[in-house]
């Protein structure tokens, strides 16, 4: 296995990066830029919701809107956040596409605004009406193994089980339901929210995610282009610990050299 | 005839009441800032807690940056009308006060429209006296209507509603609705809102019940600070009344607002002083005790005291108000509801959050009915 080009594929678009990135929470649209270019990401997901969908220009002051700063040849991923329902996901869904011209969508129904834990019914309710309507569906969705048998026979692209709640930084709290899920699924595995320090982005790749989706700890870190490069390197680190495959877990020592070795 | 008491009335009834708190000891100090909550409000509002107010401004930051982030939502009020039916001591639109009364067309309030969303504003709060005749239902509708292809998170601030109104207010597309109690004291209630609809203090507090079963998704709530003897006790009702709203509503947002009173054409003082040290003693503590609650200041306030709450407690501000209908078209024309203190533009606002470190959020939101399969 090269340890240099390992690319995946998400919905016929060839990635090397297993880094995907968010747009918001950044303290300007500089930092959030500096830390895009810092991460390597190939796929950025930008939240509808914050973008001017008429591109109706800007007031004196207002500094044009996250599209406007994402840099070239990065690859957009708009977002149904803010959606409560599957009614407004595909209706959302619809203006992203009208407006970035991908058919890419990361799909998010969340209807609580304190947890902001995904709807697992109407997301897969949403799933299915967006598949249908050409989408490639990308959906957040609870780590639960059934549901992402579900969205995978729904047609979606990936599924994207939570590591723990959306900007938490709690680490991989999910790990259990993420290796069943991992084991089981044939389209990619990507773990979104809830991943906080480089080392939970490695954990997730070594148990076999195929790629790891990171916002909140890189923005709100005292330095995002820094606090990006790390998790790209965890991640690829991650990645090729999972590839090289580990050692048997043992529950004492084993000498690396056999005591009878002398017998031979 | 008064409306008899909604769900949270009722709640309040069974809780204990809501006096002027204790003097705090030491050791209830310490131990409310080290695990501050809803029922240690009190004692983080009490005199003896103002020497710890760095403490719990500190408190207050963490807890507003772990739950907010470093993004601040911007709003413009968008003074539709002046005329009033109801009688309240305090206001500068009271009926019978000998003022300038206008009422914005429809055209008109898109005109305003579009010059805040010039501005940059992309979230607009609909103010207006209460005059169910000048500022009806359908009036409101037409409104919203009108406004839904320019503008995707609009709230309204007027007279309370009945249910069917709520709704129709929603299927055009409203996103939130904003009803201050002013004071949850029942007694300074009644010497305070003396005729209309507003006198009825139930119908009043239970009207954001109405509005989040009718599918309202952001409501605020809010007390006047200085209308009732015991501002402490009002700061606490307003935290129950969050808190129990979003336990109660679970997909809606909350947000609270604690105006302090101003000066306005009705003259009135205030009861109580509240200082700027309480003030900032009051918002801290109120993130505290209702950390999900979201927290609103206006232009109201002056520019340095906002620009000290937003890294404090604050999670949405008004910037570039005008509180008189027609105010930023053609200012002069009408009373205001009362004076502002903060005079900056909005990208004066924007400016400054930046500067300090936040993402001013002009446009959090999307249009919540479908406007382009409406268009002819």
């Amino acid at each position: 296995m090269p340890s240099s080009a390992d690319p995946w594929n998400v919905g016929g678009l060839q990635l090397t990066s297993r880094l995907l990135v968010g747009s918001g929470k950044f303290r300007s649209f500089e930092v959030m830029r500096a830390a895009l270019l810092s991460s390597g990401a190939e796929l950025v997901t930008v939240a509808l919701r914050r973008v001017d969908l008429d591109r109706a220009g800007h007031a004196d002051g207002n500094s044009g809107d996250v599209l406007d700063h994402v840099p070239a040849g990065v690859h957009l991923l708009p977002n149904t956040s803010g959606a409560v329902d599957a009614d407004e996901a595909v209706r959302l869904a619809r203006l992203g596409r009208a407006v970035t011209g991908t058919a890419l969508v990361k799909l998010e129904v969340t209807p609580d605004p304190r947890t902001l834990a995904p709807d697992p019914i109407d997301t897969l309710r949403a799933a299915e009406r967006l598949v249908a309507e050409g989408f490639t569906v990308l959906p957040y969705c609870s780590a639960d193994p059934v549901l992402c048998r579900h969205l995978e026979e729904a047609g979606c692209a990936t599924v994207m089980p939570l590591g723990a709640w959306i900007g938490s930084n709690r680490g991989l709290r999910t790990r259990d339901a993420i290796e069943v899920i991992v084991a089981q699924a044939h389209v990619p595995v990507v773990v979104d929210a809830g991943l906080g320090v480089p080392s939970d982005a490695a954990e997730a790749m070594e148990i076999g995610a195929d790629a790891v989706l990171v916002n909140t700890a890189i923005a709100v870190a005292a330095d995002p282009a820094l606090m990006a490069e790390a998790f790209a390197l965890a991640t690829r680190a991650g990645r090729l610990g999972h590839l090289a495959g580990r050692g048997e877990v043992l529950e004492g020592a084993s000498a690396s050299s056999p005591l009878t070795g002398f017998l031979t | 005839m008064s409306a008899a008491p909604g769900r949270f009335a009722r709640h309040l009834l069974e809780t204990p009441p809501v006096r002027t708190p204790p003097a705090a000891a030491p050791g209830d100090l310490d131990r409310a800032l080290a695990a501050p909550s809803l029922e240690s409000l009190p004692v983080l509002l009490s005199a003896e807690a103002l020497p710890r107010l760095e403490e719990l401004a500190q408190r207050a930051r963490e807890v507003t940056l772990q739950r907010f982030g470093r993004a601040v939502r911007l709003f413009a009020p968008l003074y539709v009308s002046n005329a009033c039916l109801s009688s309240c001591t305090y206001c500068g639109f009271s009926k019978g006060l000998d003022v300038a009364r206008r009422t914005l067309t429809v055209d008109e309030v898109v005109a305003e429209a579009r010059t805040l969303v010039g501005r940059g504003f992309r979230h607009l709060l609909l103010v207006s006296g209460e005059h169910r005749v000048e500022v009806s239902a359908d009036y409101l509708v037409a409104c919203v209507e009108a406004l839904r292809p320019l503008v995707p998170s609009i709230s309204v601030e007027t007279q309370t509603w009945s249910d069917d109104t709520y709704a129709r207010l929603v299927a055009a597309g409203l996103e939130g609705v904003v009803h201050y109690q002013e004071t949850y004291d029942r007694a300074r209630y009644a010497e305070t809102h003396l005729a209309g609809w507003k006198r009825d203090y139930d119908r009043r507090l239970a009207s954001t019940e109405r509005a989040a079963e009718a599918g309202v998704r952001r409501l605020g709530i809010g007390a006047l600070l200085g209308l009732s003897g015991d501002w402490r006790a009002d700061v606490v009702a307003v935290a129950r009344h969050a808190v129990w709203l979003q336990r109660a509503y679970w997909r809606t947002e909350v947000t609270v607002s604690l105006p302090r009173i101003k000066p306005s054409a009705s003259g009135f003082q205030p009861l109580v002083a509240v200082s700027d040290a309480e003030y900032v003693q009051a918002l801290a503590a109120l993130r505290l005790a209702a950390p999900e609650a979201g927290i609103v200041l206006s232009t109201r306030e002056p520019a340095a005291l906002r620009d000290g709450l937003v890294r404090i407690a604050v999670t949405t501000m008004s910037a570039g108000s005008s509180t008189e209908p027609g105010g930023y078209l053609t200012p002069g024309t009408a009373q205001e509801q009362f004076s502002i203190s903060d005079e900056r533009s909005p990208a004066e606002v924007a400016a400054m959050l930046e500067a300090a470190g936040y993402d001013p959020v002009w446009k959090d939101a999307f249009p919540l009915v479908d406007v382009a399969a409406r268009l002819p």
